[in-house]
Parts: C-alpha cells; sequence; structure tokens
C-alpha cells in the first residue's frame, strides 16, 4: 500500500477544494475587478473566500491578499515589510532556520539568531537583536517546516515593542491554532489541502509597501488579475480542516510520538530531532548516522513510501538543510515524514516496519556495518 | 608527540567522510587525534554530530595547504 508522507511539502488536495475549483470555474472565471454581471460574481466568490481566509488566520478581510504561492508569500511579507520602513534602516532580524525564501529575501540585509539543539530562539535574545540599531523588522516562523519546533511567537511579540514581525505560519495554518502577535503573516494553501496558492496578511497600521511595479489590484498588494477559483478553493479546504483541526492534530501527533519512539527503538544509530513536546502535530524528522539520504529515500519510494530529506545528497545545490546544520544535527540519511489529515495508523505502521530494512540495506551498500 | 593521522576525503559526498572518520579512528591511540580533510558541504555539520554520537572530541576546523576544509577529532574511546 503506497502512503504520502510529505504533507509538509503539499498535502493531497482536499474533496471540497476540488469541488470548489471546479464549480468557480464555472462561476468565477470573469475578471473580478469587471462591473459586468459575471465580473460581480467572481467579485461575490473573492470576497466571501477572502473573509473566509481572514476569519481562520485572525485577520480582517481588508488586511488578507493572495498570491502565487508560499514562496511569494513570503517574499511579499519581507520585501514589503522592508520597503515600508526604509526610512528607518534596511536590517531585518531572523532566525536561522527560517524558510529560504525569508533568508533569500532578506539577502544580505539579514542578522541572524541562533537556535538551540531543538531549532528553536531563545526569546530574549531574539527581542534584543530585533530591538538593536538599523533594525527594522523580525522574521520568526510559527513553527519550523522541517523539524516541527515552535518558537515563542507569543513572548517575542510581547516584548518586541514596535518593530514589525513577520510570522511564516506557512506549515502551521491548517494544522494548528496560529500565534496571535504577528504585524504580518504568511501562509500557504498547499499545506491545508488547497491548491498551489500563497496567503499574506498584513495587520492594520502596520508599514508595508508592495515590493512590486504599481498595480491596484488586491489593494496594491499584489498585481495582476487574483486566481479566484484557486482562493475559493483553498478558502474552502480551510474552513474544513479548521473544523477539525484539533482531533486531527490529536490523532496525527499520536502518530508522530510513535514514530518518535519506535525508529530509534528499531534503527540503529538514529537521531531523532526537534522539540518531541513544543511541536506541530504532523511533522517529525530523524537522522540516519552512515546513509546516504538520497538511496534512502529512493528505497522507501521504491516501497511506496514518499517521504523528503534534508541531506546534502537530495539537494540540487548539494547543500545540507540550513536548519539541521543551524540545530547542530546530523544532516546523514535525513528523513521528513509530515502527515495529512487521511494518513492512516496502518500507513505509519507499515513505514515503521519497512525503514530498518532500507536503512539496513543502504548500510550494507556503503560497507559500514559493525561501524 | 606524533603527527596526526590524516585523511583524504576529498570530493567524497556524504555520508562517505564520516564513513572514513568511523573506519580510521581505531588507527590513533585513545587521547591522540585524527584529521579528515573534506570538501563536502555537509562535512562540517556531520563530524560534529558524530563525534557527539560515538562519544569522540570535535577539535575544530582548519584548512588543509590546498584550502580543503581539514576536521580535527580527538579519540576518546
Amino acid at each position: 500500500m503506497p502512503a504520502y508522507l510529505d504533507a509538509a511539502s503539499g498535502a493531497p488536495l482536499h474533496p471540497l477544494a476540488r469541488a470548489a475549483l471546479a464549480a468557480s470555474l464555472d462561476d468565477g472565471w470573469a475578471d473580478p475587478a469587471r462591473l459586468y454581471g459575471a465580473g460581480r460574481r467572481a467579485r461575490l466568490l473573492l470576497d466571501a473566500a477572502r473573509e473566509s481566509v481572514a476569519g481562520a488566520i485572525g485577520a480582517r478581510p481588508d488586511e488578507v491578499a493572495f498570491i502565487a504561492n508560499g514562496t511569494q508569500a513570503l517574499h511579499a511579507a519581507v520585501l514589503g515589510t522592508l520597503a515600508g520602513n526604509r526610512r528607518a534602516g534596511s536590517r531585518l532580524v531572523h532566525s536561522t532556520v527560517e524558510h529560504s525564501a525569508v533568508l533569500h529575501a532578506a539577502g544580505d540585509d539579514g542578522v541572524p539568531v541562533d537556535v538551540d539543539s531543538f531549532g528553536r530562539v531563545d526569546a530574549a535574545a531574539f527581542v534584543a537583536a530585533a530591538t538593536s540599531d538599523a533594525v527594522v523588522a523580525a522574521a520568526l516562523q510559527a513553527a519550523n517546516h522541517e523539524v516541527g519546533t515552535r518558537q515563542p511567537i507569543a513572548e517575542v511579540a510581547a516584548a518586541i515593542g514596535d518593530v514589525p514581525l513577520i510570522v511564516d505560519a506557512t506549515q502551521t495554518v491548517g494544522h494548528a491554532p496560529v500565534p496571535a502577535g504577528w504585524s504580518v503573516l504568511a501562509a500557504d494553501a498547499r499545506m491545508w489541502g488547497g491548491p498551489t496558492l500563497g496567503v499574506f496578511a498584513v495587520r492594520t497600521g502596520v508599514r508595508w509597501r508592495s515590493p512590486f511595479p504599481e498595480d491596484d489590484r488586491e489593494a496594491g498588494r499584489v498585481p495582476g488579475v487574483p486566481d479566484v477559483a484557486s482562493i475559493v478553493a483553498a478558502a474552502a479546504a480551510l474552513r474544513s480542516v479548521v473544523e477539525s483541526q484539533a482531533a486531527d492534530a490529536e490523532r496525527q501527533s499520536t502518530l508522530v510520538d510513535r514514530i518518535r519512539a519506535v525508529v530509534p527503538a528499531t534503527v540503529p544509530d538514529v537521531e531523532v530531532v526537534g522539540d518531541p513536546v513544543d511541536r506541530l502535530p504532523h511533522i517529525v524528522t530523524f537522522s540516519c548516522l552512515y546513509v546516504d539520504g538520497e538511496a534512502l529515500l529512493t528505497g522507501l519510494d521504491r516501497r511506496g513510501f514518499a517521504v523528503s530529506s534534508g541531506s546534502s545528497c537530495t539537494s540540487s545545490t548539494l547543500e545540507p538543510s540550513h536548519v539541521l546544520v543551524a540545530m547542530g544535527a546530523l544532516t546523514s540519511g535525513n528523513v521528513r515524514v509530515s502527515l495529512h489529515r487521511d494518513t492512516t495508523e496502518a500507513e505509519v505502521d507499515e513505514f515503521l516496519a519497512a525503514l530498518p530494512e532500507v536503512v539496513a540495506e543502504v548500510r550494507a551498500e556503503l560497507g559500514a556495518d559493525g561501524l | 608527540m606524533t603527527a596526526p593521522l590524516v585523511i583524504d576525503a576529498r570530493g567524497r559526498r556524504c555520508p562517505l567522510p564520516i564513513l572514513d572518520l568511523a573506519r580510521h579512528i581505531g588507527d590513533v591511540p585513545v587521547g591522540a587525534t585524527i584529521i579528515v580533510e573534506a570538501d563536502d558541504p555537509a562535512a562540517l555539520p556531520d563530524v560534529q554530530a558524530w563525534c557527539r554520537m560515538r562519544s569522540h572530541e570535535y577539535v575544530g576546523a582548519s584548512s588543509a595547504e590546498d584550502g580543503t576544509p581539514a576536521y580535527t577529532v580527538r579519540r576518546l574511546c
């Protein structure tokens, strides 16, 4: 039985999203800025979807904008906040484990703050960095996309004063409550069973200026006609997953606990990384000594298990995951397992049953036995 | 003091540099150091993690004559 265990790269499309997508391709295809009937219908669908998404992330509808994908949502969040505060300086404080989209958008203006071995910043150290000279904004993810560790958003938000706090909630929305205290929030509909679509929200009063050429769409925040069908579909999926979120999270968290307990007991020389308790319910990562990550993924794929890896040999740049490096974790033989709403206990148990053999095969091939 | 054992892991990709280290750690006495020269970008975090998992001491990084990163490890057990 094949099992898709890579929800943190994108959950399977929610059936309600599929239905909403089909319906809104029929009813919402016209340009929502036009004043004729078809345009007005698209506009109504767009407005309702915006209101629904806003409610789910704790924002006002006029604070929410839609963009092509999660990476672009993070880019817009960072670049727009820097552009809106340029007069005060250009530095952006961020944790060393932020998504690469945040690091790339910050570029040379980034000021990294270290994390501990769980991948968490010290709130006081982060606030001290964020409130120092020439720093105009801070970026801290709600929870990490590779290891699931949550960041102390509430604690940081309470102490950071008027420095805008950009919160990457791309792995959190749809899986766990969105922490309060953000100034700018980014989310990714793929992670909750929506189509490929990014969302960002700018709190009223926060200085943010579009990093794009001028355009009046999305209240001047994102240029061009919005993808109404995808937005409606994303909103439909989010409404549904938020409704069952608490129950899904409890079930997934129990399965993750099982993976965290069984893997080190059945596979020698494994480190499970990330916080075992204060974490997202659906993500778990471990690293195997003397294992080639690419061979491991291939061996698991051959048995029908889809997972991802932060090992260098699985990346196009041959660089290991900056998250694992920042945590001081082993990067070889790394596997990230992430569960979606339809992941079953049986799938997890089959994965756990197959893993020791796959790891042993890769180690035998490398001649690592007995080391 | 004898010169430390040097392992050439140039061009060897993760996880081969730490496999080389594991194969040769037994070649030096307890308390002595071993150096692995490796250009793989995963070598630094993995040598450090390996030392932690195998209870050896990660001493530090330097550069070989050709500029290749060189990681020094002390055998503790």
